[in-house]
């Protein structure tokens, strides 16, 4: 399937998305071509899925982002895609997880302020459907956040 | 721009922001076609938000599964003795492991919050009691395996 020289543009590309095709293919001693019809191969593979720009959430004057942890109350057959289907429509919500483990979901939450998020927190959380418990984690700073895939 | 200055966006510029977040390769081009905007004037309004540090950055999405990551744990860690730790050697050491793709200081349960990933169960459990688990002063370490996860367009998708 993949080669070694699939693993290589994948290392580069994602070391630097914005990395020229011409560089990708010097760097990995191919032609620009030959390069370029394997990116269109690992995009129609589905292995390269896309790109896109990580927001700055604090430059919008988003100061406060708080990780919530859900634990549902799976008595209730639909829990799970209720709570979904609510969180879901809050716009201060920028990601959803589910997981196995002691925790059933966890909502990453942005406010402009810890006022902001207290609002939030009472009007639009803790009304979401069939929470059977609640951990918030604050955010103080992101030490990491290359997310790239050891390739 | 400083903190608080959103309403210096107005609605054109949020919808480029929106747009460069779920597809970072569209062209100012593209996008001031889609907006009703020349593509000087696209391409200027991008300049300007780059300029003001709205993206802190551009990622390259892969899909994991067809990799060989078939596992993603977020690990909750808890530092073992807070007085005399040093979060500088804890951070430095956690950052250097390949498989950990996030690492955020949080407050609360626990002082750390990571993403990790790796082949499958077993080769977590190897990256747990080989790079984790001997981390300078960790201590408390509870895992999540993720099931599913979805970014959604924010405050900005809401206007």
């Amino acid at each position: 399937m993949l080669d070694d020289v699939d693993h290589r543009l994948l290392r580069l590309l994602q070391s630097d998305p914005t990395i020229p095709v011409s560089e990708l293919a010097e760097r990995c001693a191919i032609q620009p071509a030959t390069a370029s019809r394997r990116l269109d191969k690992l995009t129609n593979n589905g292995v390269l899925v896309g790109q896109r720009m990580v927001i700055d959430w604090t430059k919008l004057g988003y100061a406060v982002e708080v990780s919530l942890r859900f634990t549902l109350d799976k008595t209730q057959p639909r829990a799970f895609d209720e709570f979904l289907a609510e969180a879901r429509k809050v716009p201060e919500v920028i990601a959803i997880q589910t997981f196995l483990g002691r925790v059933d979901v966890r909502l990453s939450v942005i406010a402009r302020d810890m006022r902001h998020y207290q609002a939030l927190y009472r009007d639009r959380i803790l009304t979401l459907p069939h929470i059977a418990d609640i951990e918030a984690l604050m955010h103080v700073a992101t030490i990491k956040a290359t997310e790239t895939l050891p390739i | 721009m400083s903190a608080g200055s959103f309403n210096e966006l107005d609605e054109t510029d949020r919808e480029i922001v929106c747009a460069l977040a779920a597809d970072a390769t569209r062209s100012a081009g593209a996008l001031g076609r889609d907006l009703g905007l020349s593509q000087p004037a696209a391409w200027r309004r991008i300049r300007r938000l780059h300029e003001n540090g709205v993206f802190s950055g551009r990622r390259v999405d892969l899909n994991a599964e067809a990799l060989g990551f078939g596992v993603t744990v977020f690990l909750g860690i808890k530092l073992a003795s807070k007085g005399r730790v040093s979060l500088e050697d804890f951070e430095r050491a956690v950052t250097a492991i390949p498989e950990v793709q996030t690492v955020q200081h949080v407050l609360g349960l626990y002082d750390y919050r990571l993403r990790v990933v790796a082949r499958d169960l077993s080769d977590f459990e190897r990256v747990l009691r080989r790079r984790i688990m001997t981390l300078p002063s960790v201590g408390n370490v509870e895992a999540n395996v993720l099931l599913s996860e979805e970014r959604l367009p924010g405050p900005l998708g809401a206007l």
